[in-house]
């Protein structure tokens, strides 16, 4: 089929238009969505109190707690399990059929539905481990769920920082572990707090992992062994079991409010960080 | 005068080869650098004389399967014996590369990258260091008010001598450089020459080129590498006018290469 190269540029960027609004207006759909029906309830007593009658009147605030602290578990064992393997993979090995059955594996890792995460959790750090429902298994289960997305983004960000810095910092006499530190990680930051916000999204969005690990007691969490509920389990228990929709749909728009701060202050933060560095 | 000389020499190369996998890159090269002298090494591409710059500093280890023969002594010791630091050694020969690569920092903070690695943290010594070292590669008024602004806003030709003044602030015995004015106006090149013959003075230079005049103009001795073999080494002059092997008569008059 022959177009003309000017129509068919016309066409094409119309296409793409299209595509690119739809993809928007989705998205802008479901905020505005959310936000209208949970808005009307968010005040800051539903901030800062504890929820009543099994949620039905009350606040959040022991579900904000428990989210915190669990998506924090998360995140702070994760970073360090991913971000190092990411370094061996990229700096510490050769290409070898070892490292690619390791890339394979986590790959495959991250394509495992979060509710065999959450079976997994249960049996391991629940019952074998008699960690019981707790902050610490729930945070150990969604550790394991968000590893395989740190790692794949924090190899892809250390593998694009340029070759020639390394060969640069190496020629200055800089140990291996001086020229990761100093050299390829700044360089490959910003792709790697990429890979951890993900994560920190997934891990505030979870329900079906956390069910199983850490429970969905109500009360405000008081160690890493306290069962507690998260807002997403929360949202997921009023609406299932019809309790209050609109404090269902007011938790929801904490959390997207939430996940939306979050992404602006770590794109602040991260601006910051490469005005000093380049 | 071969006596005296053998006796000067500062690195000495015997019988060595370098190989990545089973492919051999430098073969069986014999060749002495003396003290404060420019040693310049033309070639025409794949002929070795990277990788024989990059087997000095030992920076070819960090290619994978590669392997030496013979031996390369730097005031007598072998520096591919076990028991020799690479990191150290590193810091003895420092290295500017074809095309500037200043880190994603400062000026200030490129420059004393190296010592600040080395643990050095006086902040007095770092800047008088970093002054020195600046002026010495003839950047410093350039950069003095903007020390510490982002080096990756210089100029080309100030980015590459922002790299030489960082690996004087190592204050190395040798200087080797790998094409460093291939990417460079000739504005910029005849800056960066006039800084190495000045540096002639304190340093042992090496010099990689692809450009032939510019061994010319600055070399005292020239040496010839093709397909990973030294044809042939000597005073510039001779090479340049009176070369005894007619291969380097053909690469210098501009027949193949």
């Amino acid at each position: 089929m022959y177009l003309n190269p000017r129509i068919e540029q016309k066409a094409v960027k119309g296409i793409l238009w299209l595509f690119t609004s739809i993809t928007v207006f989705i998205l802008i759909f479901i905020v505005v969505f959310i936000l209208r029906k949970g808005l009307p309830v968010v005040n800051s007593a539903f901030l800062t109190t504890n929820p009543l009658d099994m949620g039905k009147s009350g606040g959040i605030f022991s579900t904000i707690v428990g989210t915190i602290a669990l998506t924090l578990m998360a995140i702070l064992v994760a970073t360090p399990l991913g971000v190092g393997t990411a370094i061996f993979l990229t700096e510490y090995t050769f290409e070898t059929r070892l490292t690619r059955i390791i890339r394979f594996g986590a790959e495959c890792l991250a394509g495992i539905p979060s509710i065999i995460f959450g079976l997994f959790g249960f049996i391991l750090f629940v019952t074998k481990l008699k960690f019981g429902w707790s902050i610490l298994s729930g945070g150990l289960t969604l550790a394991f769920m968000t590893l395989p997305t740190i790692i794949r983004t924090s190899e892809e960000a250390i593998r694009s920082v340029p070759a020639s810095y390394r060969q640069v910092s190496f020629s200055l006499g800089s140990t291996k572990w001086q020229t990761v530190t100093r050299v390829v990680l700044p360089s490959a930051l910003p792709g790697i707090v990429t890979g951890v916000i993900l994560s920190v999204g997934r891990s505030i969005g979870e329900t079906a992992a956390v069910i199983f690990t850490a429970g969905s007691v109500l009360r405000i969490p008081t160690s890493l062994f306290s069962s507690s509920r998260t807002m997403a389990v929360h949202f997921y228990v009023l609406a299932r079991e019809g309790i209050s929709m609109s404090n269902a749909y007011g938790t929801a728009a904490v959390l997207v409010i939430a996940i939306l701060i979050i992404n602006l202050l770590t794109y602040y933060l991260m601006e910051k960080f490469i005005r000093k560095y380049s | 005068m071969s006596e005296s000389v053998a006796e000067t020499a500062a690195i000495g190369v015997k019988e060595f080869s370098c190989f990545f996998g089973q492919a051999r890159y430098l073969k069986d090269i014999n060749l002495d650098v003396r003290r404060n002298e420019i040693l310049g090494i033309i070639g025409p591409a794949a002929s070795g004389k990277s990788t024989f710059l990059r087997s000095l500093n030992r920076l070819n280890d960090l290619v994978p399967e590669t392997r030496v023969e013979g031996t390369i002594e730097i005031d007598g010791k072998n520096i591919y014996a076990p028991d020799v630091s690479v990191v150290e050694l590193r810091r003895r020969l420092g290295m500017v590369f074809a095309t500037p690569v200043p880190l994603p920092r400062s000026v200030y903070e490129n420059v004393i990258f190296g010592n600040r690695m080395a643990g050095m943290k006086k902040r007095r010594r770092l800047e008088e260091l970093a002054e020195e070292s600046l002026r010495q590669a003839g950047l410093w008024e350039e950069v003095c008010d903007r020390l510490h602004s982002s080096a990756l806003k210089l100029s080309g030709g100030q980015q590459q001598r922002l790299c030489i003044a960082r690996i004087l602030a190592l204050r190395p015995e040798f200087i080797l450089l790998d094409e460093p004015t291939s990417g460079l106006d000739p504005i910029s090149t005849m800056k960066i020459e006039e800084s190495l013959r000045r540096l002639k003075e304190d340093y042992t230079i090496i010099l990689v080129t692809n450009n032939t005049k510019q061994a010319a103009r600055i070399a005292d001795r020239t040496a010839f590498f093709l397909s990973g073999e030294l044809i042939e080494i000597g005073p510039t002059e001779k090479i340049f006018t009176a070369p005894e092997c007619s291969k380097t008569n053909d690469y210098i008059s501009g027949r193949f290469g």
